[in-house]
This record gives structure tokens, C-alpha cells and sequence, in this order.
């Protein structure tokens, strides 16, 4: 079996070859959606313990604490005592809830969150989904994540979920908006939505230096949405702790919350994704015009090195916000989302349209 | 246009601050020996308390077994949940006069809320706050101890 970690489509396409000659074409199919599946279920839950872990020691460090230390070097297995303990625990369907959309809820939310992360592009040839408006599924598919909480809140019976949601709701919708519209700047620039293509256009150069000033305003509203869109600090006002107990997730336990906290990080890592194929190049390594040396050098860093460190650096300016920000009122968010964000954002659009059609970017 | 002005300013301030706000929180991620968190059971032989901690109240001793307490019951008198017991007796003096001396200085830790008020009314300075803060037995009449130690005596040079 062919490996090359430079590039992933020799693996996929030598898998493909030696399923074809034993199997016929539907068999071959079905084995594939299968292994995708599995590799993808197994990334998630990996990756969502370790951002756990992250959050806890990195949430620590900013609030001059330790974090966890306790459960192996470091603290390093928390993560997964804490999952054992989720899987062990009571799963308890609150009296007089509505028992089928309240079961309903975390599956809602997980299964989007699974769809999101297909589109997104790891390496070179590793990516499940390369639709032709990848960029345009990525959005719509995320704005559904938003269903399963308002569910969640309605049919648990409990105020303070119905609250939880329903500031959820008011919030996303307002933030959908501004993330849609940097993404139309930046497939302005690009001239497509195919992810693929997006990536494959930044080769010589990330979009936030050669979209320079209107790419730049477009990246910082796109983190702010973003963070707002994944519903974390300082906008998590739909779990609020200390106004709302948990929001909209208070009557879950066991495996049904732990589907709500995994989706909340995996959404985490599906924003950066995103922030990184449209600002920071995807897995394109680093190039500067002329430097060939230097390109070189960069060109030795396999691209699914370069993509997951710029996820990282992405999660970790978030993470930086919400452990440095208080949480904003429901007023607040919708003030800078209708007053602030969204007349920039239009703006930009505009001062984008008009570098792209005078030729004055790199 | 001047409104243009001010939204444009408040969007930079606004920002600027942001950034204000992240710069004092990145101060503390990059600087790990800020870590104000002990790791309790595992440092205790290195455990320092800071200066101001009230574990209890104690009398210190110095090395001839003397002590500070007139035996004066002010600090009785202020604990606001009589967690003091003062106790004295009469003896009497080389030069033939009768005096009244501390005979049990008698402190219930079960019920003292560690308030400072005995420490900070006591004339002498007899009594202080401790650090020691591992408090727990197995029975309470444990937690009621005598401050003064058996065959102690008033300093000299204290004035009653």
C-alpha cells in the first residue's frame, strides 16, 4: 500500500484499486463510506477528548491556576476518566418532558456537526466531500446545529433551558449572517466555493496576505462570528452558568450530554477549519514570493502538519477570547452583530468587490 | 460625517481594549511560575502559609516556659461566640502579697470562627494566630485545648 504523507491521494487511490479487484463497484462503495465514517468517528472522539484536556489546562494557565493534575502525568488521562465516567452515568428523561424530540436533540446536534467535518479538507486527497459548493454546504449545514438546541431547550420542560435556547436562537441566527457574509468576501476573492479549489488557489500565497486589508477585517469578523456561532465565551449566554445553570443541555446526564459537549468542541474545531481554509491557506504551507530557500524549507513540513497547527493557533485565539472576556448581554450580542458587524461587513464586501475587479491585490 | 468619525473610533477602541484585556491574560499563559495553585498533600513538607493566615489561636512560649497572660479576661469577654474559658487562681507572691494569675487559658477550636478579634483586644499580646490549619481528629473533645503549658508563668517585664 502506497504512503506518502505529502500527499494522501496515492493511499486513497491504491485502497480503491485493490478493493475494485475482488469486489464489485457497490461493495467497493459501501466498504469506503464505511472506513470514512469509522476514521471520522475516531478523529472526533479523539480530538474532542484532547480539546477538553487543551481547554482545561490552557483555561488554567490564563487564570494563573494549574488545571488538572491529578489522573497520570499532568492530569493527561482527565479527559478520559471523565468520559468513563459520562458513559456510566443514569440517562434521565425529566417528568413530563417530550420524550421524543428531548432523545432527539443530541443526535441533531451530533449528526451536523459529523456532516460539517466531511467537507473539510485535512491534507492533500483527505478530504471526504469536495462538493462544488463546499463552502455554501459547510454554512448551511452548521446553521442546522442551532435546530437541536432549540429542541433540546423546548422539550426538556424547564425554563431555564427554554431561555437557554432561545437566547441560543437569537443568537445564531444574528451571527449566521456575519459568517456568511466574510464567506462571500473571501469566494469573491477566490472566485469559487469548491473547498478544494479554494485551498489549491493558495498556493502561492494565504488569502489574509494577498486579500490584504479587506481579508484582514473579514478574518477578525469571521473569528468573532465564529466564536458567537459555536455558542462559546463571550458569547456562551445560552449556557450562562451562573443565570442559567447548564441552558439548554441542564436536563441531560450521562452519554446525551457528553453529545453536547463533544459537539460543542468539534463545531470549535469545524470554525477554525474553516478560518483556515479561507484565511490561512488550508494545508498549504507557508511561501513567500521569491524566498526559494525559504519555500523549500517549508515545503518539508508535510501539509497535514501545517493544517492541524494553524486549526490549533486558530482554537487557541479562541480559547484565548473566552478565558479573557466577560460574557455580553443578550442586548450587547445583538448590538454588535446589527450595529457593528454587519454594516462593516458589507462594507468590506463592497471594498473587496472593488480590489478584485481592479486587480489590486497580490 | 463626524458620526462617521465617532463609529469608526468607537470600532478602534473598542478593539484596542479587546486587545488590552487579551495582553494581560497572555502575560499569565506564557509566565507558569505565576501559578499561585499549591498542590496540597504532595508539598506539604515545603508548604509555607502566607503571614496574614488564621489557622488558630495559640500562646506562644519562649524558652523558660514563660508567657504573656495576665489572666486579664479581655479576650473572654470579646469572643463573640465563647469559644475562651478564662480560669485563674489566687497565689501569693515572694514579697507576701496575694496575686491573680492564669491558671487555664482554655480555647474550644470546634466553635472559634478564627474572627481575631481575642488577638487583636488582648493587651500583652499573648495570644496570636498560628498557621498550622490541619485541624481534623477523631473525637471533639480533642478540639478543646489549654494554650497555656502546664507549670507555665507570667514574663517579667509585663505590665498588668
Amino acid at each position: 500500500m502506497a504512503f506518502d504523507i505529502y500527499d494522501f491521494t496515492t493511499l486513497t487511490s491504491s485502497i480503491h484499486q485493490s478493493l475494485s479487484e475482488s469486489l464489485p463497484p457497490l461493495a467497493v462503495e459501501m466498504i469506503e463510506w464505511t472506513l470514512v465514517g469509522l476514521s471520522m468517528l475516531i478523529f472526533v472522539a479523539l480530538f474532542g477528548l484532547i480539546l477538553v484536556y487543551l481547554e482545561r489546562k490552557v483555561c488554567a494557565l490564563f487564570q494563573q491556576r494549574l488545571g488538572p493534575m491529578r489522573v497520570g502525568k499532568w492530569g493527561l488521562l482527565q479527559t478520559i476518566a471523565d468520559f468513563v465516567k459520562l458513559l456510566m452515568k443514569e440517562l434521565i428523561t425529566p417528568n413530563r418532558a417530550d420524550k421524543f424530540l428531548y432523545n432527539l436533540a443530541p443526535f441533531i446536534v451530533i449528526i451536523v456537526t459529523f456532516m460539517a467535518i466531511a467537507a473539510i479538507p485535512f491534507a492533500k486527497g483527505l478530504q471526504a466531500l469536495d462538493f462544488d459548493i463546499g463552502v455554501f454546504y459547510v454554512s448551511a449545514i452548521s446553521s442546522l446545529g442551532v435546530i437541536g438546541i432549540l429542541l433540546a431547550g423546548w422539550a426538556s420542560n424547564n425554563k431555564y433551558s427554554l431561555i437557554g435556547a432561545m437566547r441560543s436562537g437569537a443568537q445564531i441566527i444574528s451571527y449566521e449572517l456575519s459568517v456568511g457574509l466574510t464567506l462571500i468576501t473571501m469566494i469573491i476573492f477566490a472566485g469559487t466555493m469548491q473547498i478544494s479549489g479554494i485551498v489549491d488557489a493558495q498556493a502561492s500565497g494565504w488569502f489574509i496576505f494577498r486579500g490584504h486589508i479587506p481579508a484582514i477585517i473579514a478574518f477578525i469578523i469571521f473569528l468573532i462570528a465564529g466564536t458567537a456561532e459555536t455558542n462559546r465565551g463571550p458569547f456562551d449566554l445560552a449556557e450562562a452558568e451562573s443565570e442559567l445553570t447548564a441552558g439548554f443541555h441542564t436536563e441531560y446526564s450521562g452519554i446525551k450530554f457528553a453529545f453536547f459537549f463533544l459537539a460543542e468542541y468539534v463545531n470549535l474545531f469545524i470554525v477554525s477549519a474553516m478560518a483556515t481554509v479561507l484565511f490561512l491557506g488550508g494545508w498549504q504551507p507557508l511561501h513567500f514570493g521569491s524566498f526559494e530557500g525559504f519555500n523549500q524549507v517549508m515545503d518539508f513540513i508535510p501539509p497535514i502538519f501545517w493544517f492541524f497547527g494553524k486549526v490549533m493557533f486558530i482554537i487557541y485565539m479562541i480559547m484565548w477570547f473566552k478565558w479573557t472576556f466577560p460574557r455580553l448581554r443578550v442586548d450587547q450580542i445583538l448590538t454588535l452583530e446589527w450595529k457593528y458587524l454587519l454594516p462593516v461587513n458589507l462594507f468590506n464586501i463592497l471594498l473587496m468587490t472593488l480590489i478584485v475587479l481592479m486587480g489590486w491585490h497580490f | 460625517m463626524k458620526a462617521l468619525i465617532q463609529y469608526i473610533s468607537t470600532i478602534l477602541q473598542g478593539l484596542l481594549t479587546l486587545v488590552k484585556g487579551m495582553a494581560v491574560t497572555g502575560h499569565y499563559f506564557f509566565r507558569p511560575k505565576l501559578i499561585t495553585t499549591q498542590q496540597y498533600p504532595e508539598n506539604r513538607q515545603t508548604l509555607k502559609m502566607f503571614d496574614r493566615f488564621r489557622g488558630e489561636v495559640i500562646m506562644p512560649h519562649d524558652e523558660n516556659n514563660h508567657h504573656k497572660c495576665t489572666g486579664c479576661g479581655i479576650c473572654e469577654m470579646n469572643c463573640p461566640n465563647g469559644s475562651i474559658e478564662i480560669i485563674t487562681k489566687m497565689i501569693e507572691t515572694p514579697e507576701g502579697k496575694k496575686k491573680k494569675v492564669i491558671d487555664k487559658h482554655i480555647y474550644h477550636l470546634g466553635m472559634c470562627t478564627l474572627c481575631n478579634l481575642c488577638v487583636k483586644a488582648c493587651p500583652t499580646g499573648a495570644i496570636v494566630m498560628g498557621q498550622k490549619f490541619e485541624h481534623a481528629v477523631w473525637d471533639r473533645t480533642q478540639l478543646t485545648k489549654v494554650l497555656n503549658q502546664p507549670g507555665s508563668e507570667l514574663m517579667k517585664d509585663v505590665k498588668e
